[in-house]
């Protein structure tokens, strides 16, 4: 049954600012959610893979999301590590918003 | 022009090695490097995880190898002649150069008192082993020297349930390190944690067991570490007949006074347009400096010029500082639910900007503070202490003008 998708619920859009990212835990792991400039949703695992920083608190700009330690930056859509240190790609999650809530699917 | 030789192996040597690769050299790249071990990353040595120290390898031997860099590990350069372009190995032999990067770093400065050689110094990976490994719970450390690898060790060493004395000279710690007011809180939660203070106080002499101080007072010890700065690493240079001040003298393109070696990093001291030469002790420029010595021996013509940043991690606050604060400088101060930012204006200009919060909490504002920096804008000093006025529409305003 592995190709069942299962959507977790986890914010409404409206907690996470415009060009902004959320950290969101679940199930013992951490996750950033991020709000792009055209209001679609991304998901990517939550911490950095230079060293296990939480993105989340790094500045989102365009789809781009910068960590907060080293400024190492992540292309949200696609995991792609676009600036060093940061060398490793992000793994990333699908994402969807209905109704206003946002929802992930962690597989 | 096909061979390049980089003396130094650290956070700044290694990143101009893969630099070059970045900017489509294609010759010979030999990275000749002291220290037993493949390169690694210094901040981590005193923000241990759980305890133990961390080697954080800069890059790893494949990376080495596909980047077709050849490391020598564990060797020194005893001499460089500039005019047979050759540096001289430890290992025997000699390597010939069309262009050399001197980023030989900084090495710790030396007390001079009696016993001064039971001091254990704090730069390397075998230094931080040397004191993670001996000191334990109920022991007492004493950390000569208030600055911000001083006080990032005393923070780890606290949360190991070691009793820890700070001795400084100058009357408050990490003076010329960080923006007084952010000193003054780290200062305050140093205090808070336990750690005794001895500050305006020399050093008469380290017994077996204490620190003597000039006063006459005793810190007692069981393990004494001086971190009283550091000196860059000019010998190689100087023996070369290459300009040295305050580190090795380069222009802007990080050239030295032979146009054939450049310098990068803890011991490079570059021109400035104002006049003047500066040099930085911090992770980020030691990799800033490598990329663009490494694109101007690749035959690029680029000035070095980036905003200086920096950070430190005590306890779980961060501080983070874009730009040289300057206390001449007009302060502005804007509160925020994770902590506080202070800006700092010359002559109406915002040149600098300083964040402390909890983790990486105000990274954020920082890295906003920065493009502002950089876009040169002089703000109203009401709208950078109101924190209901977004950093981020700030900046695009100020590119759209
Ligand atoms: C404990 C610690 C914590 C730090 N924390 C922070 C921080 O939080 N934030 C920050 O911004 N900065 C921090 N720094 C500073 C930062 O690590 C340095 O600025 C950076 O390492 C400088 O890089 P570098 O390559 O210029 O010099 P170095 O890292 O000193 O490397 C120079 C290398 O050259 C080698 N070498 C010298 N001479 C020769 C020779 N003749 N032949 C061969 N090899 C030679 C040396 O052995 C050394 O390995 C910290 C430093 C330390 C020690
Ligand atoms: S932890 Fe993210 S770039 Fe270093």
């Amino acid at each position: 049954m592995s190709n069942v998708i299962t959507w977790v619920p986890a914010c409404k859009l409206d907690d996470i600012e415009q060009e902004g990212a959320i950290r969101f835990d679940h199930g013992g792991r951490t996750y950033a959610i991020y709000r792009g400039p055209d209001d679609s949703v991304y998901c990517t695992a939550g911490l950095c893979t230079h060293e296990a920083i939480h993105l989340a608190d790094g500045l989102v700009m365009d789809y781009e999301v910068e960590c907060p330690k080293h400024s190492g930056a992540f292309d949200y859509r696609t995991g792609e590590a676009i600036r060093l240190p940061a060398c490793e790609n992000l793994k990333t999650y699908p994402a969807e918003i209905v109704d206003g809530e946002v929802r992930v699917a962690l597989g | 022009m096909d061979r390049i030789v980089i003396i130094g192996a650290g956070e700044s040597g290694t990143r101009a090695a893969f630099a070059l690769r970045e900017s489509g050299f294609t010759g010979s790249v030999t990275l000749v490097g002291t220290e037993p071990h493949l390169p690694y990353e210094r901040p981590p040595l005193s923000k241990p995880v759980n305890g133990a120290v961390q080697m954080k390898p800069i890059c790893g031997a494949e990376a080495l190898k596909a980047a077709g860099i050849d490391y020598l590990q564990g060797v020194s350069a005893l001499n460089v002649d500039p005019h047979a372009r050759s540096v001289a190995l430890s290992a025997g032999g000699t390597l010939t150069y069309d262009k050399l990067l001197l980023s030989t770093g900084a090495r710790p400065r030396r007390l001079t008192c009696p016993g001064s050689e039971r001091a254990l110094d704090f730069r390397t990976l075998g230094d931080a082993e040397t004191i993670f490994s001996r000191a334990a719970a109920g022991q007492n450390v004493a950390i000569i020297g208030g600055g911000l690898i001083g006080m990032e060790l005393a923070a780890v060493l606290r949360g190991k349930g070691i009793d820890v004395g700070i001795i400084e000279m100058a009357p408050k710690p990490l003076g010329r390190a960080v923006p007084a007011r952010f000193a003054a809180r780290f200062h305050a939660r140093h205090q808070a944690e336990g750690v005794g203070f001895h500050l305006g106080q020399g050093i008469a002499e380290i017994t077996d067991d204490a620190v003597v101080l000039a006063d006459g007072g005793k810190v007692p010890a069981d393990i004494v570490v001086a971190a009283i700065g550091v000196q860059p690493d000019t010998a190689l240079a100087e023996a070369a007949g290459i300009a040295v001040g305050n580190g090795i003298l380069t222009d802007g393109h990080l050239r030295t006074s032979d146009p054939n070696i450049y310098a990068s990093g803890d011991c490079a001291a570059v021109a400035q347009p104002g006049g003047g030469h500066v040099r930085f002790e911090s992770w980020r420029n030691a990799r800033a400096q490598a990329e663009a010595a490494a694109r101007n021996m690749a035959g690029g013509k680029e000035i070095f010029a980036a905003i200086p940043w920096f950070w430190t991690d005590q306890y779980d606050l961060g501080l983070q500082v874009a730009g040289l604060p300057h206390p001449d400088h007009q302060s502005v101060i804007r509160q925020l639910e994770g902590g506080e930012l202070e800006f700092y204006l010359d002559g109406g200009c915002l040149v600098a900007a300083a964040g402390l919060g909890v983790g990486n909490g105000l990274a954020k504002e920082i890295k906003l503070a920065e493009m502002l920096i950089a876009a040169g804008i002089s703000p109203d000093p009401a709208v950078l202490a109101d924190p209901g006025v977004n950093l981020k529409s700030l900046l695009k305003s100020a590119r759209a003008a």
